[in-house]
């Protein structure tokens, strides 16, 4: 769940008393013009979406006049910027950098512990600076019993020549990256001014979803996903739905599974229509499922894969038989069942649908590529 | 982090509907499921077994060595906890969806304490013949059997349809181990790997992986060092970047997690890695075949006659 630039500065940083730019979140060119003249003089307009290298797609752009900023803010207004509709703009007042710095903290899985990472190369892109200057990034992984304290972020930041302005700001944001419940706590590029004091420029900032329950605050702040109408409907009934371009719908239980099947129908030569997984305690929910991956128009046949291991295949198998009896779809299915409750499920696939569920998966699959031909 | 028949397991949230139906499971298929956890019911007693106030109340009454949690995620924190300080060897976590400041968290205590996390959502850890910790089925004889072929995967529906496959095939397993889709497993594919390494129990391995991350990446490192035939399989070719596919870890993030890096890193090893779960258990055989002999007696005939019927009806 990211936040906006915007979001993240005033809900996040300006929180954890990290220093920010003064700025004014503006919807309309008028209010641009307005905010330009509060903030007295030259100013930056930086589009609020959520994406990286803004500033390589005219999605930051300086401003010496109030007339300019309202301009370049109707330019972005109007033109969506690397594909994203702007909404809004930030404007923030210009300042004078001395030095551009990069600071973030995120969760490592070998590790299994945050690690702050820091570089002197601020402002460039950390994927990118890992490929081509990888020892240009300084990595500390924290000891959670310890935290990050003046030795820790001495032994990151000591050698540079703004440390003592560096050391104080790690241990703020590795705070608020606990505090906050962040995946990803990134301020790029973060500005040292001419009298030394650190400015925070930029900030991505990632909400565990996971911890969305203990962060109302912030997941209200979280810019929406971009999803497709089906989607959205399924978010809503608590289910994994993401919708592909193919013809071959496809239902199954848990993650591993169902990307299983999904990558079988593409081997064995079809185009799977969607991702639908009702794996955990969203295997009582078949019925809803089913009736979401029936509503790709479009969709020629449905294969239905079981494995039961927690997830109890009869429940499952009683939900896609009430919804094919509700909806009396017009396209071939094809089954495959296994595991927790496979002979209850597939006496009633039998029964209720007339139907004999495949002893191979991917026999299932196969049937279902070739009626969707 | 291979269950054994003496290892002696306390169920946190035994009383619950899932604890108890597969607390229940669990002491039928032999595991030595030592006593339950639940403050409300300290001093009961549940399917059989003693319940106690805490872990660490267990640990004081008798000795155990993995607890396993049937708890949900926003108490997942203070069970997981209660088990660590407790003094369990191993703690298999089920509970999907715990934050992952909380997981960071238990790892740092399990570091401390010398605990081995299995999991987060896991859907836990099988030997068959042995017993199981978790929520497999491993019950059932059509996919678990007892036989040479060790199982890491960090699905348990795509295991069981793997446990499946290698039964079908006369295989059976050595020992199934779910290490889970969190983002942050206590236990990570090359982990389990080397365990499964040093088992004498086991003649081959098979990875089921997924994308996101780089546990199938760093596993190909120690795999291309192995004698026994590694086999994998890999969910996701057709993921979508930046999607988080069913589980948390599954997500392809800018150029980390990728189905090509962790296919390349594995056949780069020498690993067979297969396009079907289908494909599975000639790989394993194809392997098994090439290295010669096993070092340990290897039986291909299953023990169950129900299967060889299933078997022949399908040739």
């Amino acid at each position: 769940m990211n936040l906006l630039e915007h979001a993240a500065k005033d809900l996040v940083l300006r929180k954890a008393a990290i220093p920010i730019p003064r700025g004014i979140l503006c919807h309309t060119p008028a209010e641009t013009a307005a905010a330009f003249q509060a903030l007295g003089g030259g100013c930056v307009v930086k589009a609020q979406i959520p994406a990286g290298k803004r500033g390589d797609a005219g999605g930051i752009r300086f401003a010496e006049t109030a007339a300019r900023a309202a301009e370049i803010a109707r330019a972005m207004f109007d033109e969506p910027v690397q594909e994203h509709r702007v909404d809004s703009v930030l404007i923030e007042e210009k300042v004078a950098i001395a030095k551009e710095y990069y600071v973030s903290v995120l969760a490592d899985a070998s590790a299994r512990a945050p690690v702050v990472l820091f570089s002197e190369e601020g402002g460039s892109d950390i994927e990118e600076l890992a490929a081509s200057n990888p020892a240009a990034i300084r990595r500390a992984v924290v000891d959670l019993s310890r935290g990050v304290g003046e030795v820790e972020a001495d032994a990151l930041v000591g050698e540079t020549p703004h440390a003592a302005a560096l050391r104080p700001l790690l241990m703020k944001l590795f705070e608020a990256f606990r505090a906050n419940d962040a995946e990803l706590l990134e301020i790029n590029p973060l500005a040292m001014l001419a009298d030394g004091s650190a400015v925070a420029l930029d900030c991505k900032f990632t909400l565990d979803a996971a911890a969305a329950y203990r962060q109302p605050e912030l997941a209200k702040a979280a810019a929406p996903e971009r999803m497709t109408a089906l989607e959205c409907s399924a978010r809503e009934a608590g289910l994994t739905y993401i919708e592909l371009e193919g013809n071959v719908a496809l239902l199954a239980n848990g993650a591993g599974l169902t990307m299983t099947t999904m990558d079988t129908v593409s081997t064995l030569g079809g185009q799977p229509a969607n991702f639908q997984e009702i794996g955990g305690e969203a295997y009582t929910k078949a019925e809803t499922a089913l009736k979401v991956v029936l509503a790709k128009p479009g969709v020629r046949s449905l294969v239905v894969n079981f494995c039961g291991a927690f997830a109890r295949t009869d429940v499952m198998a009683e939900g896609v038989v009430a919804a094919w009896e509700t909806l009396k779809p017009d396209v071939p299915v094809f089954f495959s069942i296994h595991g927790t409750g496979d002979d209850k499920a597939i006496a009633l696939v039998r029964e209720r649908l007339g139907l004999e569920p495949f002893d191979v998966m991917e026999d299932a699959v196969h049937a279902a590529v070739e009626a969707a031909r | 982090m291979i269950l054994r028949k003496q290892t002696r397991v306390l169920v946190q949230g035994i009383t619950g509907k899932q604890g108890s139906f597969w607390s229940g499971k669990m002491i039928a298929c032999g595991t030595s499921v030592a006593g339950g956890v639940n403050p409300k019911r300290a001093g009961t007693e549940h399917l059989g077994v003693p319940v106690y106030a805490s872990a660490r109340a267990a640990m004081d009454a008798q000795a155990f060595d993995l607890a396993l949690m049937f708890i949900p995620p926003a108490a997942a924190k203070n069970a997981a906890l209660d088990a660590i300080e407790a003094g369990a060897k191993t703690l298999v976590v089920l509970t999907e969806h715990i934050p992952l400041q909380d997981v960071l968290f238990l790892h740092a205590a399990a570091k401390a304490n010398g605990t081995r996390i299995i999991g987060p959502n896991t859907a836990g850890i099988v030997t068959p013949g042995e017993g199981f910790a978790g929520i497999m089925p491993a019950d059932n004889p059509r996919i678990f059997q007892r036989g040479r072929v060790g199982v890491i995967s960090r699905s348990g529906s795509l295991g069981t349809l793997v446990c499946l496959n290698l039964t079908r095939a006369a295989f059976g397993q050595s020992a199934f181990i779910g290490i889970g889709g969190d983002p942050i497993p206590g236990t990570s594919t090359r982990e389990a790997l080397e365990a499964l390494d040093r088992d004498n129990n086991t003649d081959a391995v098979v990875i089921v992986g997924e994308i996101g991350g780089t546990m199938e990446e760093e596993a190909a490192g120690y795999a291309a060092g192995m004698k026994k035939p590694v086999v994998a399989f890999i969910a996701g070719r057709l993921a979508p970047p930046h999607k988080k596919m069913g589980h948390a870890g599954a997500i392809i993030a800018g150029n980390r997690g990728t189905y090509a890096s962790k296919r390349s890193a594995l056949e780069a090893a020498g690993v067979t890695v297969a396009n079907m779960p289908r494909e599975i258990a000639e790989a394993i055989r194809a392997g098994l075949a090439e290295q010669g002999p096993p070092r340990s007696e290897f039986s291909a005939t299953p023990k169950d006659g129900s299967i060889t019927q299933r078997e022949e009806d399908r040739s």
